[in-house]
């Protein structure tokens, strides 16, 4: 449904952070994209939806190339994927409803999103989804209110309101506790189930990636080092990914504690 | 224990100085004092002309004490209305037209070309100071009010457009990247990712202006582009110190009520 061919990113000062990639994902696969710190992570799935314009090479959502479309093919484009951002991205003075529906900007027209008056429809499923991740009760309240795993919560909401075939998550716990982590990971897991959405994790804590992907793939210097199933994630592959490190204590598997599902306030 | 740590172990320590050369830092200071003392020493004080001047700056004081609020009434009246209504229809056109000129001024959401061209009208309007632009208004339209106005929509251009431009430019790039992600229009993403961010500040701002802008009409009257400067320059003109100084407290009074009303509301919109 994705898939990447020879795509390279250099960036203005000359450093190459993708080097020619190559990837695909089926229809409803959840892949982890895990690396260290510059590894490329967040350059690759911005190239995707080219909020980073890649140097050269190929994006093909389902059968549209997407590095050569015009800005009005880019916006349709977009509205197919959906995308979770580290630290969340809300716009901290809008409500959490008006959050929610800019998923929808790509739909509607200016007029109707300058006086916030979406379809009914749009406006129902955006109920529908904050029920979902139990915050129906917050949908008038300012996004710089919630706590930080309920404002990752609108961020999934607003990715799914636009109705995508892609999810492009980015560091989706980085700023989260252990808890909440887990409890954004499996919400999203469970969504993309749910949906039959494929997604793209960036993600940091290998354990956590084990704990609930399909496929990890492993970047290193803007290529890609690992692509595999998460119990093929041994020491030495780790070592190839990160570098030397005592790599028994991360991938001891970890115990999933309780069913503390989404709706924990 | 390394050599390294052992070289240092037992020394103080002090914050490197910001010029690391000591013979430069000294030597700057040096010149600076230096400088001071010499720029001091030309200004040239005439002690007997100050001497017989404050005479006239008691009067003028204790006018203050005495002023005159009726005598030309209708003048500060009709002056102050018309400061008033200079300030309100300057800031209004000068605010609504520096909203889109401050979203091309800034670099991070309008292309090089529009960029310049933006931050080319804010140069132009910062570089040509109120009373400059009003002399020269007044020398195209004549006396009055409507130079008032111009000259002051004009600055408040420079103002607002350069200030809204450098808020655009320190917001937060990935609430706005977000909803670019989602698909948005131009105007949508503007209206969704941007104005949110800046909104307060831009409220903030333009109230500001408004005192600013009836601060400046009473100074424009003094260049003959109406309001209650020119009834205050004639007050000058006449020795009447103590009308004078019941304009200048009218002034203070709505300046500092102004200024209560705009930190009232740029507390709301935070």
């Amino acid at each position: 449904m994705l898939k990447l061919k020879k795509l390279v990113k250099t960036y203005r000062t000359g450093d190459q952070a993708l080097k020619s990639i190559e990837l695909e994902v089926p229809e409803g696969q959840v892949l982890a994209l895990i690396g260290p710190s510059g590894a490329g992570k967040s350059t690759l799935i911005r190239c995707i939806n080219r909020l980073v314009e890649p140097t050269s090479g190929e994006v093909w959502l389902g059968d549209i190339e997407l590095t050569h479309l015009k800005s009005s093919g880019l916006r349709r484009a977009r509205r197919e994927m959906g995308m979770i951002f580290q630290e969340y991205a809300l716009v901290e003075r809008l409500t959490v409803m008006e959050n929610v529906l800019s998923g929808r900007l790509g739909y509607v027209g200016f007029w109707r999103s300058l006086t916030r008056r979406f379809p009914q429809s749009d406006v129902d499923e955006a109920f529908r989804l904050l029920d979902r991740v139990g915050l129906l009760a917050m949908a008038d309240k300012r996004a710089d209110e919630l706590s930080g795993g309920q404002r990752q919560r609108v961020g999934i909401c607003r990715a799914l309101i636009q109705n995508p075939k892609l999810l492009l998550v980015d560091e989706p716990t980085a700023s989260l506790d252990p808890k909440t982590s887990r409890q954004i990971m499996r919400l999203i897991c469970e969504l993309c189930t749910e949906r039959g959405l494929a997604a793209i994790i960036n993600i940091h804590d290998v354990a956590l990636a084990q704990m609930f992907v399909q496929r990890v793939v492993g970047l290193r210097f803007g290529a890609v080092e690992f692509d595999g199933p998460p119990e093929a994630l041994t020491p030495d592959v780790l070592t190839t990914i990160y570098g030397e490190e005592d790599w028994e204590a991360t991938i001891k598997k970890v115990d999933d504690d309780g069913n503390e599902i989404e709706a924990a306030e | 224990m390394s050599t390294e740590l052992e070289a240092v172990l037992g020394k103080t320590w002090k914050r490197p100085p910001f010029i690391s050369n000591q013979l430069l830092r000294r030597g700057l200071a040096l010149a600076f004092v230096a400088y001071l003392i010499a720029a001091y020493l030309t200004i040239d004080i005439n002690w007997s002309r100050v001497y017989e001047g404050l005479d006239r700056g008691a009067q003028f004081a204790l006018a203050f004490t005495n002023p005159d609020f009726t005598s030309r009434a209708s003048d500060i009246w009709g002056g102050l209305l018309e400061s008033v209504i200079i300030t309100v229809a300057a800031s209004v056109v000068g605010i609504l037209i520096s909203i889109p000129i401050g979203l091309g001024a800034a670099r991070n959401i309008a292309p090089l070309p529009v960029y310049l061209i933006c931050r080319g009208i804010v140069a132009i309007s910062r570089a040509l100071q109120e009373i400059i632009v009003a002399i020269l208004l007044v020398a195209i339209f004549g006396f009055g009010p409507l130079a008032g106005f111009l000259t002051l929509s004009f600055a408040t251009i420079g103002f607002l457009s350069k200030l809204l431009a450098e808020d655009i430019e320190s917001m937060d790039r990935v609430q706005a990247e977000a909803i670019k992600a989602s698909g948005a229009r131009w105007a949508q993403w503007i209206n969704y990712g941007v104005q949110p961010q800046v909104m307060p500040r831009l409220v903030g701002l333009s109230i500001y202006r408004v005192d600013i802008n009836f601060r400046e009409s009473a100074i424009l009257g003094l260049v003959g582009a109406g309001g209650i400067g020119a009834t205050l320059n004639t007050a000058f003109d006449r020795y009447e110190y103590d009308t004078a100084a019941a304009i200048l407290i009218l002034i203070i009074v709505v300046v500092m009520a102004l200024e209560y009303i705009s930190g009232i509301v740029r507390a709301r919109v935070q």
